[in-house]
C-alpha cells in the first residue's frame, strides 16, 4: 500500500482509523476509475466472484455489520430474509437519500470515491442474486449524480457492469434514480414507493418487509452507501479480521459526524465503541468554544433522543450487574448508547452549548419533522403539526405551563402508532427534550398566555361568536 | 402562466431521447418509475412544471395526469412555479439555524431586495426577487452539516456562507446584484 498523505488541514485525527474514508481528502486522488484501479480498486470484486453468493452473505454474518443508516439492523442477517424459494426478480437499492439532520458522511463517499460504492454494490448484488440495483441518491446532490453515472459507464466499460461480469455468469445494471427533496424517501419503504413513480406513502411492516415484498412486490434488500462500501472490504480482508475492528457485537468503523457548538465540527472515521463521547468532543474535536460549555447532545441524528452532558446512567453489564456511567465515557457504539436511552443512529453527532435555549431546539426540530411528515396516517400527520404549533408558543414565550403536557402528551400518542418509524422519529425528540429539560421549558411559559396569546384570543373569539 | 426567465415547455427531440432513455431504466411494464426522472428534466430545462408539461408526462407514461400531480405536489424539490434566474435554497435544519442560517436569509433577502413575506410556505414557499434575477427559499437538512450555513444556488453547492460574505456569493453569479 502506498504511503497516503492527505490535503493539508484535512488530515485525519490520530484516533481514526481510516476504512471506508480512506481515500477522502486524500492528496493526489481523484474520483476516476483508473484512480481507483491503480490503487486496487476492483480486487474485491474479482476475489467475490471466486465464492459462492451464499459465502459472501455468511461473510457479511460473520463480520457483524451493522447498517449505517441509522437503524443498525445487521446486514447479513437482512440479506437472508429473502425467500428461500423465490422466483421473482431480486432488487438491490442503495440508499443515498442521507437526510437525516446532523449527517453528512455518504456525500463524500459519493462524490469522491463513488467507485468504492460500486465494487461494494456489485458484490453485495451478487450475494443477494439482483440483476438490477438503484441508486437512489437525494437531489440536493447533483454534482454526485453526475459523478456517479459517469462512474457506472467506466465500470461498464470495463465491464465490471452488465452482462457476464468479468466472466462470472452474473449479470448486472446499475441505474440511477434521483429523489426530489423528501426525507421520507431515506425511509426504505418510501423510498421503494417513490422508485415506482408515487407519492412516497411508507408501507406497514409486516407485511411488506421489502426483503419480502420491495420493489415492485419483488425481494429488494436496501442498504445505505457506507454499509455497501463496508462489503466491499469485509471480503477484503475476510469476515473474521473485519470483526476485530471495533468492539463485540458492535464490530468495524463506523463515520461520525459531528457539529454544532464544537471548535471542530466535521467527519470522523472511529472504530465502532473504541472512543468515548468525551474523547470525541473534547480531543478529536477540541471541545466546546472558548467560554462555553457543553449542555446537551443529540448522538444519532435529530430522531436520537437528546441526551445531558451532566447525566450519569445506570446500565446493565453483560453479566447482568449493573454500573453507573457517566456521559463523558459513554462508547460511541451501538448497544451502549442504546442502553443509555438514545441511539447511535446515523452517527450525526449534534452539540449544543449552554448558549442554546432548548426551546428554540427543540421548535426547530418540530419544524423539521411537521414539514417532513408525508401525511398518511393521522397521528402523525395531525400530532407533528400539532407539535409544532405548541413549540412555537414556547419559543415565542406565548405558552401556558400545560401546554409543556399537552406536548408531551401528544408525542406519546404519536409513538408506536404510526405505519412507519417516522411517528418515533417526529416524537422521541419531544419526548426526550421534556423529560431532560422540562423545568427549563416550564420557565419560559406563564399562566397569563392562557388569556393572552393570539391564539388564545383567536380561539377565544371562536367560541364566542 | 407569467415567466420571462425560462423558456416555455416544448418538448424537442433531445428531450424526447433523454425521456425514452431514462424509461429504458426500468421494466417494461413499470413505466410509472420514470415519473421523477423525467419530472426533473422538465425542471432542469424549464425551471418548474406547469399543467401542460404534467399532462405530457402522464400520457409519455400512460397514467392519469392526477398521477403525476400528487407527485409534482408532493415533493418539495419540484416547483409549479417559476423560481428566479438564480434560485437560493439555504439550509434551516437544526445545525445550520446553530451557525445563522436565519441571519443569512435575511441578509440575501436584503441583498436581492426580495420580499419574503410574500411567499406562501406550503403551497408556493419560493420568494422571488422583482427583477427575476433572484429567488430564495428554506430547504431542510442538505447534508453537510459541518460546514454550515450551506446553500445551495441552483445545482451548486456553497458551505460555510455568512451574512458578511453574502454578496461575494451573489457576485459569483452576477455581480449587478442588486434587483
Amino acid at each position: 500500500m502506498s504511503n497516503i498523505t492527505y490535503l493539508p488541514g484535512k488530515e485525519p485525527d490520530q484516533r481514526e482509523h481510516r476504512l471506508i474514508f480512506k481515500n477522502i481528502d486524500r492528496e493526489g486522488w481523484d474520483n476516476s476509475i483508473d484512480c481507483y484501479i491503480k490503487d486496487g480498486g476492483y480486487e474485491q470484486l474479482k476475489k467475490a466472484f471466486k465464492m459462492e453468493p451464499q459465502a459472501i452473505t455468511n461473510e457479511v454474518k460473520t463480520s457483524g455489520l451493522r447498517g449505517r443508516g441509522g437503524a443498525g439492523f445487521p446486514t447479513g442477517v437482512k440479506w437472508g430474509f429473502i425467500p428461500p424459494n423465490n422466483t421473482k426478480p431480486v432488487y438491490l437499492i442503495c440508499n443515498c437519500d442521507e437526510s437525516e439532520p446532523g449527517t453528512f458522511k455518504d456525500r463524500y463517499i459519493v462524490h469522491q470515491d463513488p467507485h468504492q460504492l460500486i465494487e461494494g454494490m456489485i458484490i453485495s448484488a451478487y450475494a443477494v442474486g439482483a440483476n438490477t440495483a438503484y441508486i437512489y441518491i437525494r437531489e440536493e446532490f447533483p454534482e454526485a449524480s453526475g459523478i456517479l453515472e459517469k462512474a457506472i459507464e467506466d465500470a461498464r466499460a470495463k465491464n465490471f457492469l452488465g452482462d457476464d461480469i468479468l466472466g462470472s455468469g452474473f449479470n448486472l445494471e446499475i441505474y440511477l434514480h434521483r429523489g426530489a427533496g423528501a426525507y421520507i424517501c431515506g425511509e426504505e419503504t418510501g423510498l421503494i414507493e417513490s422508485l415506482e413513480g408515487k407519492r412516497p406513502y411508507p408501507r406497514i411492516k409486516p407485511p411488506y418487509f421489502p426483503a419480502a415484498l420491495g420493489l415492485y412486490m419483488s425481494p429488494t434488500i436496501v442498504n445505505n452507501v457506507e454499509s455497501l462500501c463496508h462489503v466491499k472490504h469485509i471480503i477484503g480482508m475476510g469476515g473474521e479480521e473485519y470483526a476485530k475492528l471495533g468492539t463485540p457485537r458492535n464490530t468495524g468503523t463506523r463515520i461520525l459526524c459531528v457539529s454544532g457548538d464544537v471548535k471542530k465540527p466535521g467527519y470522523y472515521e472511529v472504530e465502532v465503541g473504541k472512543i468515548t463521547m468525551g474523547e470525541l468532543l473534547n480531543d478529536v474535536c477540541g471541545g466546546p468554544k472558548n467560554g462555553r460549555k457543553f449542555k446537551a447532545v443529540i448522538p444519532g441524528g435529530s430522531s436520537a433522543k437528546i441526551m445531558r452532558c451532566e447525566e450519569t446512567y445506570e446500565i446493565k453489564n453483560p453479566d447482568g450487574s449493573q454500573r453507573n456511567l457517566s456521559f463523558y465515557d459513554i462508547p460511541m457504539d451501538f448497544d451502549t448508547i442504546a442502553a443509555c436511552g438514545s441511539m447511535a443512529g446515523s452517527g450525526g453527532v449534534i452539540v449544543m452549548d449552554d448558549s442554546r435555549k432548548i426551546s428554540w431546539v427543540l421548535n426547530n426540530i418540530n419544524h423539521f419533522y411537521a414539514h417532513e411528515s408525508c401525511g398518511q396516517c393521522t397521528p402523525c400527520r395531525e400530532g407533528s403539526m400539532w407539535m409544532r404549533k405548541i413549540s412555537d408558543r414556547i419559543a415565542n414565550g406565548e405558552a401556558t405551563p400545560e401546554d409543556v403536557q399537552t406536548l408531551e402528551d401528544v408525542a406519546y400518542q404519536i409513538d408506536g402508532r404510526t405505519v412507519c418509524a417516522f411517528g418515533e422519529a417526529a416524537s422521541w425528540p419531544v419526548e426526550a427534550i421534556i423529560s431532560k429539560f422540562r423545568d427549563e421549558l416550564e420557565a419560559e411559559t406563564s399562566e397569563e398566555n392562557e388569556y393572552l396569546s393570539d391564539e388564545a384570543k383567536r380561539q377565544l373569539a371562536f367560541i364566542n361568536q | 402562466m407569467d415567466n420571462d426567465t425560462f423558456p416555455p415547455f416544448i418538448v424537442t427531440p433531445e428531450i424526447d431521447d433523454e425521456a425514452n432513455k431514462r424509461i429504458g431504466q426500468y421494466p417494461d411494464d413499470k413505466k410509472r418509475s420514470a415519473v421523477l426522472p423525467l419530472l426533473h428534466i422538465i425542471q432542469h430545462n424549464f425551471g418548474f412544471i406547469d399543467s401542460v408539461a404534467t399532462e405530457w408526462v402522464a400520457s409519455k407514461l400512460g397514467l392519469e395526469p392526477m398521477q403525476v400531480q400528487e407527485v409534482v405536489s408532493f415533493y418539495p424539490g419540484l416547483r409549479e412555479h417559476a423560481p428566479g434566474k438564480y434560485h437560493m435554497r439555504i439550509c434551516r435544519t437544526l445545525s445550520c439555524a446553530m451557525t445563522g442560517s436565519a441571519e443569512l436569509m435575511q441578509r440575501l433577502c436584503e441583498l436581492t431586495g426580495i420580499d419574503r413575506s410574500k411567499s406562501d410556505s406550503h403551497h408556493n414557499p419560493i420568494a422571488v426577487s422583482p427583477c427575476g434575477q433572484w429567488s430564495v427559499e428554506f430547504a431542510e437538512c442538505l447534508a453537510s452539516c459541518g460546514t454550515g450555513p450551506v446553500c445551495m444556488v441552483n445545482d451548486d453547492f456553497h458551505e460555510a456562507v455568512t451574512p458578511d460574505n453574502a454578496q461575494d456569493l451573489l457576485d459569483k453569479y452576477d455581480s449587478a446584484s442588486k434587483s
